[in-house]
């Protein structure tokens, strides 16, 4: 894409939606919005939202994709044709085969699939509208989703992006920030273990920016992590 | 479940007896393909990989009206890996491509702004394709560094009065300004090493791949493998990363 940093974004120390360079949009969670899942979630970032559903533990057909001593999580990532200014032609492509695929590895680590040899657990993340960070915002949603399901997870995983705009450091891009970034980087956390799950940088950017950029997604995603807490406790508490 | 490779790292030593920074050798070959507008052949240790550069003329992006246009792509050809299977890219394919496609625009390395040939109309287009016709692990670093060596020796080729392609008549090189260098990192526990083996692979706990550019600045980043990384081993991953990178750039000519 054309990243062009000269584009004003940042005036008078605040961004073109009033944020400051370290505060996310509103983030809203749900969970258990699709009952025929189970396990479902939904995630907004400002205008960004993701619906993710988790089907299974269930088996896994054709057999020869088994595994005989553990379970495999599959994740697709799916973004609507109406989820963005210019109609996206629907299915996959390559882009959502490649974040199909990292969401994938971002959860894998925080979930025990031991128990379910021969099985798949099956995580869907379709983003219904997009305004940049759709793939974090997919994790935070999958990793709710799985948790709704009783998937037995060791921690939550929890992300956000991080970038830079007009030569300062920021958190959670937004669309227009996001195709104007002189960097951008997403990152996917186990908020308990402090275990770096994902990790995808492009853009340009020096070593002591990106160690900075780090340690502002750590902290961004300690406050996450407590908003997934708490919407997972409020939605089953007192269910045995 | 032991394994051979996981079982020699974790006790500091390889299958093929490397130090744990050291790269395996890399053979070079450059305008191997005659019929492309610039190429390259790279052998890292016994992973074999050819980067072909075709050139066509398109129409630009709406979003790029004075820039032309980058495609990578890459065939794991089932040639190379009894695991490959012919059909579309798979999911592993379609990250390498798209890894080394961020490597090379991010990093600006080719000056797409030279590329137009009638602003908002016209403009040349650059396709990378990968070829992996043998891999013994490594694809990604292996993969770069072709693209690299291809871009260095491209020619832009000419265009008739039509504005046509004229093949085999070059009107110039390629604008090629940065050199952009991709090393990926494996970790199993705390021990870090770099250019796996295929069986090394297998048995990582994580991979982090980063492209620095000449000037040190990191232009690409993705990480891979079962397990995370804590934040810790990230800023040392980088540095191994960022040393890995010097070296490997002089082979880049």
């Amino acid at each position: 894409m054309g990243k062009k940093s000269d584009i004003e974004l940042i005036v008078g120390g605040l961004r073109k939606d009033k944020r400051l360079p370290e505060q996310t949009r509103e983030i809203k969670m749900k969970v258990g919005n699709i009952v025929s899942a189970n396990g479902s979630a939904e995630v907004s970032f400002g205008n960004t939202i993701a619906l993710s559903s988790v089907h299974g533990p269930r088996e896994l057909f054709p057999r020869h994709l088994q595994e005989s001593q553990t379970g495999i999580l599959r994740v697709r990532y799916n973004m609507a044709p109406f989820s963005v200014d210019d109609r996206k032609s629907p299915g996959p492509d390559r882009r959502s085969v490649e974040i199909s695929k990292v969401i994938r590895l971002a959860l894998e680590p925080a979930i025990f699939l031991d128990d379910y040899p021969k099985v798949t657990v099956d995580g869907f993340v379709e983003v219904i509208q997009a305004d940049g960070s759709t793939r974090v915002t997919g994790i935070n949603a999958l990793s709710l989703a799985l948790a709704s399901a009783g998937i037995p997870m060791k921690d939550l995983v929890t992300a956000c992006s991080v970038g830079k705009i007009n030569g300062t450091l920021i958190v959670d891009l937004n669309g227009e920030e996001d195709n104007n970034s002189e960097s951008d980087v997403a990152v996917a956390i186990m908020p308990t273990s402090n275990l770096v799950t994902l990790l995808q940088m492009d853009g340009v950017l020096t070593k002591e920016e990106l160690m900075h950029l780090l340690d502002l997604a750590k902290k961004t995603c300690k406050d996450i992590h407590e908003m997934q807490r708490n919407v997972l406790l409020e939605k089953y508490k007192g269910e045995e | 479940m032991e394994n051979f490779a996981l079982e020699l790292i974790q006790n500091g030593k390889r299958i093929d007896k490397r130090d744990f920074m050291q790269f395996r050798n890399i053979e070079i070959k450059e305008n191997v393909i005659g019929k492309a507008e610039g190429s390259a052949y790279v052998k890292l240790g016994n992973t074999q990989v050819i980067a072909g550069i075709k050139m066509g003329v398109g129409t630009p992006f709406p979003d790029t009206p004075n820039q032309g246009i980058l495609s990578v792509n890459s065939e794991f050809t089932p040639l190379a890996s009894a695991e490959f299977e012919s059909g579309p890219p798979g999911e592993n394919a379609i990250e390498l491509s798209r890894v080394v496609d961020r490597g090379i625009r991010e990093s600006k390395t080719i000056e797409m702004e030279k590329l137009v040939i009638t602003a908002g109309e016209k403009v040349y287009s650059v396709f990378i394709d990968i070829y992996i016709l043998d891999n013994q692990g490594n694809l990604l670093d292996a993969a770069a560094l072709a693209a690299l060596v291809a871009l260095l020796n491209t020619r832009v080729p000419k265009l008739d009065a039509d504005g046509n392609i004229v093949r085999g008549e070059y009107e110039r090189k390629l604008p090629v300004v940065h050199k952009p260098i991709t090393v990926s990192v494996c970790k199993i526990g705390d021990k870090l090493f770099v250019d796996p083996l295929l069986e090394e692979e297998a048995v990582i706990d994580a991979k982090l791949s980063i492209a620095f550019r000449e000037d040190d600045k990191i232009c690409a980043m993705q990480k891979q493998g079962i397990k995370g990384i804590e934040f810790d081993a990230l800023e040392k991953m980088v540095d191994v990363a960022l040393e890995k990178s010097k070296e490997l750039r002089k082979l880049a000519k």
